[in-house]
């Protein structure tokens, strides 16, 4: 550890830290996706044993099956839509977070507020919403109440709105947080400047507040992204079996011992995150972002 | 989150701020924007919507025998309760609270050992980093239900039994520690490289280094990984899923209750569940300002 270290011996140090780490991660992350992707190209007997050899007949069906698209446009449209909901949110509370409150203990107190939930269970809180958005639930009783309505709404639970409702309830925070680090960064000199120069609050916004939270958003892009699209017990649970989703397709396969094409699907899906994953990689360098 | 909990005073609002600037964005005196009011709204509304259900749900565990899942309250009593704990057809609570108890104090311990030992390594540039890191990014974005196939699969061929404390307990710490190792770089930036070339100057070992500057400077930033490490394997369901082998943990028992269950006994659980969640946040967070202030009153005194 002295600052004038001979280069092998830092690669040693390095790694003597790091190997607890890779001696997890290896079997408990790398190996599982080579067996997931070396079951893809197995056969299977129908009753879950495989059959080692090197077949494509899984990804045949899967891309020849009409569903496969219809799962990817579903689990596309709740993507899309969680993530401009949790964005929108999530900036606008880290923006009043860092901005707006003068009391910077009331500022870290109010931060923890919306940090207190993540460390709770995500099943309790989607069903929590059932007693809200259910048919005799609170929300269509007020409306039956003062008159809006006078039967009541179908489509508040297990419909596309309430798991998209579960999906921004679970996941704001994760764009709160990245979002809420970068701004706190913005030296106050900068915004002072512009105001020197004649800025408006809202070019202040569009200048400086938004690019240089760039990176807060991609962070926060990436887990919302990922999160929705490897999830589906929101989708089960919330659509009320209405809706389906890759991985919950996927969920079904295991279910009924249809291991290679659940692998083939898998496969898939990784490589399609992993192209979403490193296109916002290139906007913003994560590790740069992270450490420093 | 962890680096504003755990470094409180040192956070970066606390630079002095220029009085211009506070004028135009926010003004220490004086007036409001308009645009305060209306971010004070959309927040005291998000705050509302995140923590108004979770209540909802609280009330409605405490109603009596004919209670139903949704408002109005019918009576008043433990019944849901008691019925969690002692009727058979709802699963076995009590056994799979026990184990997640149990794992998630194993996971939590691993968790701050390898992420605080990670975080070490990661201060310096070494050959292999970037593909470790990147590793570990993947381990933390990869659909977990994949992951916990995978892993489950890997234990069948290898001859192995699944169980929640060797294949589940690895699973989970495909999810923990990249969480833990990310709140330990939010921690080292704010730990002085000074400090430590201090310490070797005045004659210690690496090891004593460790443990009598590095370690109690950094006692926040432990605990808010040890907060993640319990918190994120007490709840976690997608990895356990796969690889939990026969008997279950707290999340899976609560996942078959949603398909099966439609009384409030799914509410009662959620309680208790939630219960002891925020005694472990109200734990740790209330060690990490003890700390805190254990160090602001012998800086001054």
């Amino acid at each position: 550890m002295q600052p004038h270290q001979t280069l092998p011996r830092a690669n040693l140090a390095g790694w003597l830290y790091v190997s607890p780490l890779v001696l997890v991660l290896v079997p408990f992350f790398v190996a599982p996706i080579l067996v997931v992707l070396a079951a893809s190209f197995f056969a299977t007997d129908g009753f879950g044993g495989l059959t080692p050899g090197f077949t494509l007949a899984s990804y045949v069906e899967v891309l020849h099956s009409a569903l496969t698209l219809k799962l990817y446009l579903a689990t596309i449209k709740f993507t899309v839509l969680t993530w401009v909901f949790t964005l929108i949110i999530g900036f606008f509370v880290a923006y009043f977070l860092v901005f707006h409150v003068r009391n910077q203990l009331l500022a870290i107190g109010l931060f923890l507020l919306c940090t207190v939930p993540f460390w709770t269970s995500n099943i309790i809180r989607m069903i929590s919403w059932i007693p809200l958005l259910g048919k005799e639930g609170l929300i269509n009783q007020a409306l039956l109440a003062t008159g809006v309505i006078r039967q009541p709404l179908e489509v508040l639970l297990f419909s596309d709105l309430a798991v998209v409702i579960a999906y921004v309830h679970q996941l704001t925070i994760f764009m709160i947080v990245p979002i809420f680090n970068s701004m706190a960064r913005i030296d106050k000199k900068l915004i002072e400047a512009a105001i020197d120069a004649g800025a408006s609050r809202f070019d202040i916004m569009r200048l400086i507040v938004v690019p240089m939270s760039k990176s807060g958003i991609a962070l926060g892009t990436i887990f919302v992204v990922s999160i929705v699209m490897g999830d589906f017990f929101v989708v089960k649970v919330m659509s009320g079996g209405g809706s389906a989703s890759v991985v919950s397709a996927f969920y079904e396969d295991v279910g009924v011992l249809q291991y290679p094409t659940a692998a083939a699907s898998a496969v898939l899906l990784t490589l399609v995150l992993v192209a979403i994953v490193s296109l916002i990689l290139r906007t913003v360098d994560i590790r740069q972002e992270i450490t420093r | 989150m962890s680096a504003v909990v755990a470094d409180m005073p040192k956070s970066d609002m606390s630079k002095p701020v220029a009085p211009a600037t506070t004028k135009a964005i926010a003004p220490s005196k004086g007036g409001r924007p308009w645009t305060f009011y209306v971010l004070s709204a959309l927040f005291s509304l998000y705050v509302i919507a995140l923590y108004g259900p979770m209540f909802c749900i609280y009330i409605l565990s405490f109603q009596d025998i004919r209670g139903g899942l949704v408002f109005p309250m019918k009576g008043h009593s433990l019944h849901w309760f008691v019925d969690l704990f002692t009727q058979v057809r709802t699963g076995d609570v009590k056994g799979s609270f026990d184990r997640s108890i149990k794992l998630a104090v194993i996971v939590t311990l691993i968790t701050v050992v390898v992420s605080f030992l990670a975080g070490l390594g990661f201060r310096k540039r070494f050959r292999g980093d970037t593909f470790v890191f990147y590793m570990m990014i993947g381990s933390l974005v990869a659909p977990g239900l994949v992951l916990g196939l995978g892993t489950g699969l890997l234990f069948q061929a290898l001859g192995l039994n699944a169980s929640w404390y060797t294949s589940a307990l690895g699973a989970q710490l495909s999810w923990t520690l990249p969480f833990g190792v990310l709140v330990m770089f939010a921690v080292m930036s704010r730990f002085d490289l000074v400090w430590e070339e201090a310490a070797y100057d005045l004659g210690a070992s690496r090891w004593q280094s460790i443990r009598l500057v590095m370690i109690p400077v950094l006692a926040p930033g432990l605990v808010a990984v040890a907060l993640f490490g319990f918190t994120l394997s007490y709840d976690e369901f997608a990895r356990s899923l796969q690889t939990a082998g026969s008997l279950n943990t707290l999340p899976l028992e609560i996942w078959s209750m949603t398909l099966n269950v439609t009384s409030p006994s799914l509410y009662a659980l959620g309680t208790v569940t939630t219960i002891v969640s925020f005694i472990v946040i109200g734990a740790s967070l209330g060690s990490i300002v003890l700390i805190q202030k254990k160090r602001g009153s012998s800086a001054k005194g």
